[in-house]
């Protein structure tokens, strides 16, 4: 595999597929850098419904797909590795990666965000034991049960209606009085009749014995501690930047996202982010891949001026 | 060329449990993405790992008993098999390094 390229892209979802698909359309030799499979977070997402350009929704899967596809046609090369480290040599761009050593002038980071756990007992022991990140995945576990999800964003909801297909009972446990999820989203939701909330209430503890049985709640207005009996607790409290290997490479805001320019740009010339990962992002399909066009278009322009 | 072995709640006992080798059994479904991203990873440890663990793959859609008797409640869940014994339980998507970390320490180990 050739070690050098033009525009080295990290990351493999809507952000980083687009920049790819420009990239390959302007005919930079352009390697993308991806650690799992292409499509990104919304490849997990059941239905898609705002997409400009499907009306009716496209599944996740399938949109995360389509794009790949279109990627592909048009020649990007693609590796699998995780990467480590980004160094700035001159002009040059040294990205490290655990199948080596790759340079180019110009680097897209669009390699999004990562998921935040719970960070309470039993999170880990009961995880593949009640415990879940997935509810397409592992719905289908939980079929006339009780289960829990914990979170109010759009995930966190979508996660809870998928599983009001399966479950018995979705009890939402949100820390806030209201849901950050969209309008749409939030009614759906409400008017359910297998999912109820919880406010103002995080989870302290997740028990059991071979499996999940309770949670334990604690509200956090009034202080009262609960024990709260379930058969699985589905987690989409949010996400972070993937940004550890940045630290003093770029400018990170103080939550660790990206800083750029309406260009794309970073605080290093040809460093561009793209994506979940920068700050200030609203973290949608289509601004990712907003975003994504703009760091090609910019990446080009630091490359030919 | 080793492959994967596509095991069935009949098939289970035969080819896992009386394996004289380790069997790392995936339980995995269509509808999971993180196990479509297991797959590839797996096919490629068949080669890596050839005479010393045999890697089938069961289908818990298909066969829910099996799923059921070992207490998957989340795909991709990987499980470890020796001498007819589960010895290690990996579950959900690891990069390949991790996922090699954890088998090789399952290997080492009992």
């Amino acid at each position: 595999m050739d070690n050098e390229y033009q525009l080295i892209i990290l990351g493999g979802g809507p952000a980083a597929l687009t920049a790819g698909i420009y990239a390959a359309r302007s005919r930079l030799r352009t390697l993308l850098i991806e650690k799992g499979m292409l499509g990104g977070l919304i490849a997990n997402a059941e239905w898609v419904e705002n997409f400009p350009g499907f009306p009716d929704g496209i599944s996740g899967l399938e949109l995360a797909g389509l794009m790949q596809k279109q990627a592909e046609k048009f020649g990007i090369v693609t590796l699998y590795a995780e990467v480590t480290g980004l160094q700035v040599r001159g002009r040059q761009k040294i990205v490290s990666t655990t199948e080596g050593d790759f340079i180019a002038p110009a680097v897209i980071i669009a390699c999004g965000s990562e998921r935040i756990n719970l960070d309470v007992p039993g999170e880990k022991e009961f995880t593949g034991r009640g415990v879940s990140y997935c509810a397409t995945c592992d719905a289908a576990f939980f079929k006339d049960r009780p289960v829990a999800v914990v979170g109010g964003g759009n995930s966190a909801i979508s996660e809870a209606l998928h599983l009001a297909k399966f479950s018995s009972r979705v009890t939402v446990i949100h820390r806030r009085d209201q849901l950050r999820a969209s309008r749409i989203v939030e009614e759906k939701a409400r008017s359910e009749p297998k999912i109820d909330f919880i406010w103002n209430t995080i989870v302290e503890a997740i028990e059991g014995t071979e499996t999940v049985e309770r949670l334990r709640l604690n509200n956090v207005v009034t202080g009262l501690k609960t024990d709260f009996p379930v058969k699985g607790v589905f987690i989409s409290i949010g996400q972070r930047p993937n940004t550890e290997f940045l630290k003093g490479v770029v400018a990170l805001d103080a939550n660790g996202y990206i800083i750029t320019n309406e260009k794309m740009e970073t605080s290093v010339p040809g460093i561009l982010a793209a994506g979940d990962i920068r700050a200030n992002s609203i973290r949608q399909t289509i601004s990712a891949a907003g975003d994504g066009a703009t760091a090609a278009v910019y990446a080009e322009r630091y490359l030919t001026g | 060329m080793a492959k994967t072995v596509t095991v069935t709640d009949s098939t289970f006992e035969e080819v896992v449990l009386k394996s004289p080798n380790p069997v790392l059994v995936d339980f995995w479904a269509t509808w999971c993405r993180p196990c479509q991203m297991v797959a590839p990873i797996l096919e490629e440890l068949t080669q890596e790992y050839a005479g010393k663990l045999t890697i089938a793959k069961l289908d818990v859609d298909q066969n829910q008993q099996t799923a059921a008797k070992y207490r998957v409640m989340s795909i991709p869940t990987m499980i470890i098999f020796k001498q007819g014994k589960p010895v290690a339980n990996i579950v959900g998507f690891k990069p390949k390094d991790k996922l090699k970390q954890e088998l090789d320490a399952a290997l080492a180990s009992a």
